[in-house]
C-alpha cells in the first residue's frame, strides 16, 4: 500500500514537473492550426458557426415542428459531441505520431495525449462563442443556470482523457484501432439525440441511449442548463460524473499497463 | 577513485528490441506469424549482458562499430527504454543528447523552438525564459529567431540543440554521436563546452567513431560488440586494443 501511495505521488510530481511542456503543446497545436490562414483563430467561431447553418437548413424540415428554436438545441448538441469526437480522433495518434521524439528522449507519454484533448477544450470555448451569437440571434432565453455549464465540460474533459489514453495505447499495437474507431464515432453520432429528439425513436431505443450512451449524459445535461434553463436531474449528474470516473481509470490503467512496450512497436 | 558516488550503475543489462518484418508473402504465412505472435513482435536482443559503473566526474566513451548496441545503451541510461533483464540505477539529473533537437518542431519558429525543446528536457516555461539570451548566443542564431526552424540548416539545428540542452549543468550528459553535423568552429566550441561541464563534475557518456575525439575527451572507455561488453577501462587501453582491432 506504502508502494503504491509513493508511486502515485512520483506520477503527480512528474506531471508537476512537465506542465509547462503541456501548456506549449497546447499552444502549438492551437497556434500551428490557423498559422498563414488569412482568418486565423476567427475560424474557431466561424466554422462552427456555418457548420450549424448547414444543419439548421438540412435538418429544420425534418424535425422542426417538435422542437422549439432547433438552432440552440441541435448547436448544444454538436458542439459537445464535435469536442469528444475530434480530440479523440487526435489522441488516437497522440504516442504514434509522436514515436520519433519518443524514441529519442524521455517524456511522460501522456503528455501528448492529454494536450490533444486539452486543445479540443479550448477549440470547444471558441465555439461557446458561437454558441452565444446564435442564442442572440435567435432570441432565446438566458437564465443563470446556463453558468454552471463549465461543471458539464469538466465531466466530458475527464471522460475524453480516459479514453484519448485508452484509445492511444491500443493504436500502438493494434494500428487497426484507428479505423475501427472511425466506424464507431459515426455509429455513436447517430446514436446520439443531436439533430433529433429523443422521443422519437422506439422505446427500448430510448431506453438503451439513456442508460449506455456517456453523450447522452453530458448532452442531456448541457441542454438542461443552456436550453431548458433548469437543473439536471440527480441520475444524469451521477451518471456523468461516475462514466467520466471509471474511463478515466481505464485509460489510466490500460496505459499504465503497456507505456513501457510503446517503444518497441513506434 | 572508488570512493567517488556511483553514478550509473548497469548491472546485467539485457535489452530488446522488436525486429518484427513488415514483409509478409501469403496469408499462410500471415496466419502463422499471428498464431505465433511474431506478427508485430519479433524479439532481438540488442544488449546482452552488459554490466558496468560509472563514477562521478568520469568520461565514458562508448565505442563499437555501427549497429552493435551503443545507442540502445545510451536509451536504457536516458529512461527512453526499460531494459529487459538487470537494473540501471542512474542518481541525478540527465541531460540526453540522443538526437540534437529531438522534439523540434518544423513549423515552429526558433523561438517558440527553444521554449518547446526546454519543456521537453523538463525545464520550466520560467526557468527557459532566463536562459533565453545564453542559449541564443552560444547557438549564434539571433537574426533567425523568428524564421520556421524547416528553414534552418542541419548544422544550425544542431547548435541550437546543443546549446539547449548543455545550458544547464546537467549531473550526467549522453552525448550520441550528435556533433558530427557542426562545422569546425561549432565542435570546437562544443568540445570546450562539454570539458567545461566535466571539469564542473558533470559526468559524461560519449558515443563516438571518432576515436581522437574520444580519447581527448574520456577517461575510460566501454567497447560493445555485437550487444555485448567486449573490453572496458582505462581509455588508452581500451582506446589501443580497438583500433588494433579495426586495423585488422
Amino acid at each position: 500500500m506504502k508502494e503504491e501511495e509513493s508511486k502515485l505521488s512520483q506520477y503527480l510530481s512528474e506531471f508537476w514537473k512537465y506542465r509547462d511542456l503541456l501548456k506549449l503543446l497546447v499552444t502549438k497545436n492551437i497556434k500551428l492550426k490557423y498559422r498563414r490562414s488569412f482568418l486565423g483563430y476567427l475560424w474557431s467561431v466561424l466554422n462552427p458557426l456555418m457548420i450549424m447553418v448547414v444543419m439548421t437548413i438540412v435538418f429544420s424540415t425534418m424535425f422542426n415542428r417538435n422542437i422549439e428554436n432547433f438552432p440552440v438545441y441541435l448547436f448544444c448538441g454538436q458542439l459537445l459531441f464535435n469536442f469528444m469526437s475530434n480530440s479523440t480522433h487526435q489522441a488516437i495518434f497522440s504516442i504514434t505520431g509522436n514515436a520519433s521524439l519518443l524514441k529519442k528522449t524521455y517524456v511522460p507519454k501522456y503528455i501528448f495525449t492529454i494536450a490533444k484533448i486539452t486543445s479540443g477544450l479550448v477549440d470547444l470555448f471558441f465555439s461557446l462563442g458561437a454558441l452565444i451569437i446564435v442564442m442572440l440571434v435567435t432570441h432565446a432565453r438566458f437564465t443563470w443556470y446556463a453558468l454552471l455549464f463549465p461543471f458539464v465540460l469538466v465531466q466530458l474533459y475527464v471522460f475524453c482523457i480516459g479514453l484519448g489514453l485508452f484509445l492511444a495505447q491500443a493504436n500502438v499495437f493494434f494500428k487497426d484501432s484507428q479505423f475501427i474507431y472511425n466506424a464507431v464515432t459515426t455509429a455513436w453520432m447517430y446514436l446520439t439525440p443531436i439533430f433529433y429528439p429523443l422521443e422519437m425513436l422506439p422505446a427500448w431505443l430510448i431506453s438503451c441511449i439513456k442508460h449506455f450512451n456517456p453523450m447522452y449524459f453530458y448532452i442531456g445535461q448541457f441542454r438542461d442548463l443552456v436550453y431548458y434553463g433548469r437543473m439536471p436531474g440527480h441520475l444524469i449528474i451521477l451518471a456523468g460524473c461516475g462514466t467520466a470516473v471509471a474511463m478515466l481509470l481505464i485509460g489510466m490503467w490500460s496505459f499504465m499497463r503497456s507505456k513501457d512496450r510503446f517503444i518497441l512497436y513506434i | 577513485m572508488e570512493d567517488r558516488k556511483v553514478m550509473i550503475d548497469v548491472d546485467h543489462v539485457t535489452i530488446r528490441f522488436n525486429l518484427s518484418k513488415q514483409k509478409v508473402d501469403n496469408l499462410k504465412e500471415y496466419l502463422v506469424k499471428l498464431m505465433k505472435r511474431e506478427l508485430m513482435f519479433q524479439e532481438f536482443l540488442a544488449v546482452k549482458d552488459v554490466s558496468f559503473k560509472v563514477h562521478q566526474g568520469e568520461a565514458w566513451g562508448l565505442i563499437g562499430v555501427n549497429g552493435s548496441g551503443k545507442s540502445t545503451m545510451l536509451k536504457a541510461i536516458s529512461g527512453i527504454m526499460k531494459p529487459y533483464k538487470g537494473t540501471i540505477t542512474v542518481n541525478g539529473s540527465v541531460a540526453p543528447l540522443i538526437e540534437l533537437g529531438a522534439g523540434f518542431d518544423q513549423e515552429m519558429t526558433a523561438r517558440e523552438n527553444i521554449f518547446l525543446n526546454g519543456c521537453v528536457l523538463g525545464h520550466s516555461e520560467k526557468f527557459m525564459k532566463e536562459h533565453f539570451e545564453e542559449i541564443v548566443d552560444f547557438a549564434d542564431v539571433r537574426d533567425f529567431l523568428d524564421s520556421p526552424l524547416k528553414n534552418y540548416s542541419s548544422g544550425m539545428k544542431a547548435r541550437l540543440g546543443f546549446s539547449i540542452a548543455t545550458m544547464v549543468k546537467p549531473d550526467i550528459l549522453i552525448v550520441d554521436e550528435v556533433l558530427a553535423v557542426g562545422d569546425y568552429k561549432f565542435r570546437q566550441k562544443c568540445e570546450r563546452r562539454m570539458k567545461e561541464l566535466l571539469d564542473g563534475g558533470t559526468t559524461l557518456l560519449y558515443v563516438s567513431h571518432n576515436i581522437d575525439e574520444v580519447r581527448r575527451l574520456c577517461t575510460h572507455v566501454l567497447w560493445i560488440d555485437k550487444g555485448q561488453a567486449k573490453m572496458q577501462g582505462k581509455m588508452q587501453e581500451v582506446t589501443d586494443a580497438y583500433m588494433a582491432e579495426m586495423k585488422k
